[in-house]
């Protein structure tokens, strides 16, 4: 059996991410991400200039070292063997002194100054990036969903600031040591530092090869580690559902297949790693063994000195070790170029609905709501409401009511503009709600929903997050008002317990009342509830129930509710059936006829009645 | 230390290659160090007597060294990427297995991230470590032992000079990399904070722009962010100065080598050959020193990776099975005298529980929010234990059984439906996999969740957190089909509907009538539609069962029970009602509005 799952695809099928961009082999950048990278390098640009001096000299003064060094033998020794004093040896050796705290005042500075331009880079990056997700609609948000905006914010910040951090430092250090060596060493011999530098063309090829299938490799270990940790965090978090289904054993199955895929992902770029590693060492003791042979031939001819000699071994060293390192670090600008292709695509989505450019104040909204000829679809071009005319008087509370996809949750977005009409318009007292500056429009209209959202902090911290500047008697007022008083008092700590993360301490039922308390708190003059009582228990929606007829009381509402016991409070009940209002009316007005409302209330009616169904009394009479 | 070489037991299986890998590694520094004598030898000898004669040999002797070496390096790493991998393979799955062993009291108290960060960061270390830092560690002080001696070989005054400068190398190695694990984790943790924030602001998106506050928000992100910028900023002066130092100790032992050995080769006591070669080996020992600092801190980081690891490893799950098995289970299931109380918790939640159903029989469980409805039904499958009473099953303790006859006999739909990002299919065999289509298609006919077959791919569709994303009322329909298709003989339905619309619902319980014919059921309800499901109700009022009996009944003579599910608001039921409620609640909504 075991044989027969194992083979089965457990993993299903997905539409491919949009945002998981081809990885490029090469580091060049799209035109977007080179956009964004000079925008935020912008600011730097005279810290950059200073910063390239910096570590030109900074790898002067260490490439001078061995060069000295040289200079020392050949120069500051045979006087010394002919009996003439150190003079010219101690000038050499303040000089190598003198470059090597040149080298440490200028790493030091170039150290620090790269830190601060690539931190202040990150932090420019996080508050852009951040800002934009709060700006963009819901709709984007909708398709986006939360885990890829944290991974925006998180990993491939990460990414960018880790090549900032290890690689970028390295990358420049290695470019201009590769480049100095090989002048240097054509400098001193140009017949010896050909035969140094002949295996260069090699040693490019044979890194090419390399990096193609690092970046192979590595996009490999990144897919399977993924997996690991998306089945370890599911089925931790889910493991009531495995221990109650028996799930352990198939679960250890899939665990342990995903864990060797990784292993083997890691297993192949570790290899590639020990092929290329010796490989660069083998390319560089070739050359030392070609340097000696060659050099040593020219020094018997007396052509070169034996100092030009030490100083290429010596150069010959620093040579071939940054290869190696740049190649650790390719991934890591990889990751970094395909972290900024996403962040740069995240940047240059623009948000649905638009701030106004000369936002219409509105003081002191009484809250009249108007539908003139709105149309709306969603992205696909499904319409979910054809045409809709409809005007809510200020002050009124109005029930919708219909199937699921009849349109009424769109109908309340709209309200709050969490959408624009793809035709039409919204208006609010009159005004276009395109025109309305966001702040202000929040303040009028709140839209509370089934997902009530709880952030860290205390219970008080949640309810005033409706209204920043509300005392603690508003905020216990509030709570009141909605019936969150009683269970909030008998919290540990009271209003200043700490709601655990996303209101994990409290259960689904006090998470909605305190919703609503934040959404009382607020005082709008358009308040929307769109399923909001769906998740509290009998007793739970009846308490809000109660207060919402004063909550409700000379406030403009729309409420969305399965159960129609919502719709007592109602002044007026629209039914809605395909993005159309099919019946409009008072709620007694409609059960009174035999429209829909009559027959889906009278539904609701028996489904709530206390009369059992006939066969229960059949079965036999349990015993208490 | 000890939970580190506890992980050594995982090297076993690798013992032939892990001594392959010691011996070609000692070959190799011996090699390394050979290199640059083969360059003194050249100067001294052919170049110092203008010898061309003896320079092909020794430039072929560099050139096969050369070649040695890099092939040692091969073989090492090659066999290494086997077994350390190996290692931290073996290890992963022993955690995992270990951890899906555990009880939810366990999992209850830690955080999946903790976890995660052991399985993932921590067995990285661990494998770095024992992997690589180890060898390094023995290797290295072994190459800086050997150049040493050979430096003091060649001319002592300048070996004792280059050994004196490694100490303050070492020392300060080591107290930089102390000082920067700190300031990373304090990196990191900021960074933690930071991405809180992040998810907060994403997943509660609605709620920020329903109230207009993302500004409030940006500022407490950008206080994050500018907390971490500050840290970082420390971290990197750190390394700064370090690096600084790092280069500048050996460059200034390198002058003054060049100025005692030239002094030397000028009085004769020191030949120009042994001097290059000096300065050549002393570069060689520049790298393995300040590795020394870092490699000894990643010694120090393991064994609290290790620490971590066998924190979990070590913890005992202390639910296990019995050896009972039920031939032929009827499921008549006994709750009694059960008591329940969470770890340190000075109240039970639950206590003095008798409760019976009887095989074919349902039993409705009503109760206020968080009088241990969902508790009570957690103990028939184990998932938590009784603290005092006990649960029986056909007469047997579920203690006394083993898990798997328990849990094969017992399945529950619970009301916050977990979903696993994997195929509709997969998700429903949870509990099942050797099920057939045909049986898989019941049980969604059963659970009305027919709009599987809608999704793109149907069900091979991926669902869950990284596949389609669907509604709670879709979510609680297929954790229902789930629970059916195991064909359980206790069914537990915890508030398993309370999502769906009024129409699905009345579907789903018409479709549910016919399973809970053949199984014990266990209704956790909110609604008077769900309790019609079961033969009898069980009032929890206190931690008990306060009152057992028919729907009605309990309607008629029970006021609690009818203020938990009359929905009805005639106006004089709603005063009679205003009234139970005050006295149960003892709640004053009044007065306190504007």
């Amino acid at each position: 059996m075991s044989g027969q799952t194992t083979t089965r695809d457990w993993r299903g099928v997905a539409a491919e991410k949009q945002d998981e961009v081809p990885e490029q082999e090469s580091l060049i950048l799209r035109d977007r991400s080179r956009r964004l990278l000079n925008d935020l390098l912008r600011p730097y640009r005279s810290q950059i200039i200073l910063l390239v001096a910096v570590i030109v000299i900074c790898n002067a003064a260490s490439l001078s070292i061995p060069f000295l060094v040289k200079v020392g033998i050949d120069t500051g020794i045979p006087p010394m063997q002919a009996g003439r004093g150190p003079g010219a040896l101690l000038v050499i050796v303040a000089a190598v002194l003198a470059a090597a705290v040149t080298q440490a005042v200028t790493r030091q500075a170039f150290l620090r100054m790269a830190g601060r331009i690539g931190q202040g880079i990150i932090l420019e990056l996080r508050r852009r990036v951040f800002r934009h997700f709060q700006r963009l609609s819901l709709s984007f948000h909708e398709d986006y969903t939360s885990g890829r905006v944290v991974s925006r914010l998180t990993s491939d910040i990460d990414a960018i600031s880790e090549m900032l951090q290890s690689g970028f430092d390295s990358l420049v250090t290695a470019v201009l040591t590769l480049t100095g060596t090989a002048v240097l060493l054509l400098v001193l011999d140009v017949h010896l530092g050909l035969v140094a530098l002949l295996p260069l063309p090699v040693l490019l090829l044979f890194t090419r090869w390399f990096r193609r299938q690092s970046s192979i490799a590595y996009r490999r270990t990144r897919e399977t580690v993924a997996l690991v940790i998306v089945h370890f965090v599911e089925s931790m978090t889910g493991m009531r559902a495995v221990q109650a289904f028996r799930g352990e054993e198939r679960n250890q199955e899939i665990f342990s297949r995903l864990n060797a895929d990784y292993r083997d992902a890691n297993v192949r770029s570790m290899r590639l790693i020990a092929v290329f590693m010796p490989g660069v060492k083998l390319i560089g003791n070739v050359t030392i063994a070609a340097v000696l042979f060659y050099g040593g031939w020219l020094a018997v001819g007396g052509e070169v000195t034996v100092g030009v000699l030490a100083a290429f071994l010596l150069y010959l060293r620093q040579f071939y070790e940054p290869m190696q390192e740049i190649s650790q670090f390719y991934n890591t600008f990889q990751s970094a170029g395909a972290a900024l292709e996403k962040l740069s695509g995240v940047l240059e989505e623009r948000p649905a609905v638009a701030e106004p450019r000369d936002p219409v104040p509105l003081e002191r909204p009484r809250g009249q709501v108007r539908f003139e000829g709105v149309e709306f679809s969603y992205l696909d071009g499904t319409p979910v409401l054809p045409r809709l005319d409809l005007t809510v008087p200020a002050g009124q509370v109005v029930a919708l009511v219909g199937a699921t996809g009849a349109g009424k949750t769109t109908l309340a977005k709209l309200v709050a503009r969490f959408y624009d009409p793809v035709s039409g318009r919204v208006l609010l007292d009159g005004t276009d709600l395109r025109d309305l500056a966001e702040d202000t429009l929040r303040e009028a209209v709140v839209l509370v929903t089934q997902e009530n959202y709880l952030f860290t902090g205390s219970v008080a911290d949640n309810i005033r997050f409706g209204r920043p500047d509300a005392t603690m008697a508003e905020v216990v007022a509030a709570a009141r008002a909605v019936g969150a008083h009683e269970f909030v008092s008998a919290l540990p700590e009271g209003y200043d317990t700490q709601v655990g993360k996303q209101g994990g301490r409290l259960s689904a039922g006090q998470r909605q009342l305190v919703a609503f308390a934040r959404a009382f708190l607020a005082d709008p003059a358009v308040l929307i509830l769109d399923e909001a009582t769906s998740s509290l228990d009998v007793p739970g929606e009846r308490l809000v129930q109660r207060a919402m007829r004063t909550i409700l009381a000379g406030r403009t509402s729309l409420i969305i509710a399965h159960r129609l016991s919502t719709v007592e409070v109602a002044d007026r009940v629209l039914v809605m059936d395909g993005g159309r209002i099919v019946e409009d009316g008072p709620p007694d007005l409609l059960i009174a006829r035999s429209g829909r409302f009559a027959s889906l209330h009278r539904a609701w009616l028996d489904s709530i009645s206390a009369q059992g169904p006939g066969d229960v009394a059949e079965r036999p009479q349990a015993r208490g | 230390m000890r939970s580190l070489w506890r992980m050594k037991s995982y090297l076993r299986p690798y013992a032939v290659p892990l001594t392959v890998i010691w011996v070609t590694s000692l070959a190799g520094i011996g090699i390394t160090i050979t290199i640059p004598l083969v360059g003194r030898e050249i100067i001294d000898g052919p170049v110092a007597r203008g010898d061309t004669g003896a320079l092909l040999p020794l430039a072929l002797l560099a050139l096969v060294l050369g070649t040695i070496e890099a092939v040692l390096v091969l073989v090492r790493r090659w066999l290494l990427a086997n077994a350390v991998l190996g290692l931290e393979t073996a290890i992963r799955d022993d955690l995992y297995r270990h951890l899906q062993r555990l009880p939810m009291s366990f999992h209850g108290a830690w955080q999946s991230g903790q976890l995660l960060s052991r399985v993932t960061t921590d067995l990285s270390v661990i494998r770095r470590f024992l992997g690589f830092g180890m060898l390094f560690l023995v290797l290295i002080t072994l190459q800086i032992a050997v150049v040493t001696v050979l430096l003091f070989q060649l001319y002592w005054p300048l070996g004792l000079l280059v050994a004196a400068s490694a100490v303050p190398i070492v020392a300060v190695s080591m107290r930089f990399e102390r000082g920067y694990i700190a300031i990373s984790r304090r990196v990191q943790d900021e960074q933690g904070d930071l991405a809180t924030v992040v998810e907060e602001s994403a997943g509660g998106i609605r709620t920020i722009k329903a109230f207009g506050r993302g500004g409030h928000v940006f500022a407490t992100f950008d206080d994050g962010a500018r907390k971490v910028y500050r840290t970082s900023m420390e971290k990197v002066g750190l390394s700064a100065r370090f690096f600084t130092f790092l280069e500048v100790i050996p460059n200034v032992t390198l002058a003054a080598v060049l100025l005692l050995g030239a002094l030397a080769v000028g009085s004769g006591s020191l030949s120009l050959g042994t001097l290059v070669a000096f300065t050549t080996l002393m570069l060689q020992l520049v790298w393995p020193i300040s590795s020394l600092g870092f490699i000894l801190a990643m010694g120090q980081e393991a064994m609290t990776a290790a620490d971590r690891v066998t924190e979990v490893l070590d913890t005992e799950p202390d639910i296990v099975g019995g050896r009972g098995v039920v031939e032929d289970p009827r499921g008549h299931l006994r709750f009694e005298g059960v008591e329940f109380r969470f770890p340190g918790a000075a109240e039970p939640v639950l206590r003095d529980v008798w409760l019976e159903v009887r095989p074919g029989e349902t039993v409705a469980v009503v109760g206020a929010t968080g009088s241990g409805k969902t508790t009570l039904t957690s103990l028939v499958p184990r998932l938590h234990d009784v603290t005092a009473g006990r649960v029986t099953i056909d007469g047997h303790d579920v203690r006394d059984l083993s898990l798997p006859a328990l849990r094969s006999m017992v399945a529950t739909a619970f009301e916050e439906p977990t979903l696993f990002s994997m195929s509709v299919r997969e998700n429903l065999t949870l509990g099942r996999p050797d099920a057939t289509d045909e049986e898989v298609e019941a049980a969604i006919e059963v659970a009305q969740a027919g709009f599987v077959h809608r999704l793109p791919w149907g069900l091979e569709t991926r669902i869950g957190e990284q596949g389609m994303s669907l509604s709670g009322g879709q979510r609680q329909r297929l954790a229902l089909a789930r629970a059916v298709l195991s064909r359980p003989k206790v069914l537990v339905l915890d508030d398993t509907l309370s999502a769906l619309d009024v129409e699905t619902e009345a579907l789903v319980e018409e479709a549910l009538r016919h399973v809970l014919r053949d199984a014990t059921g266990i209704v956790v309800a909110h609604r008077a539609s769900t309790v019609l499901l079961a033969d009898r109700v069980a009032l929890l009022l206190d931690g008990t069962i306060a009152h057992v009996g028919r729907h009605h009944e309990l309607m008629a003579t029970v006021p609690e029970y009818r203020a938990l599910l009359s929905a009805h608001l005639d106006d004089d039921l709603d005063d009679d009602l205003d009234d139970d409620l005050d006295d149960l609640d003892g709640l004053d909504t009044e007065g306190v509005l504007r």
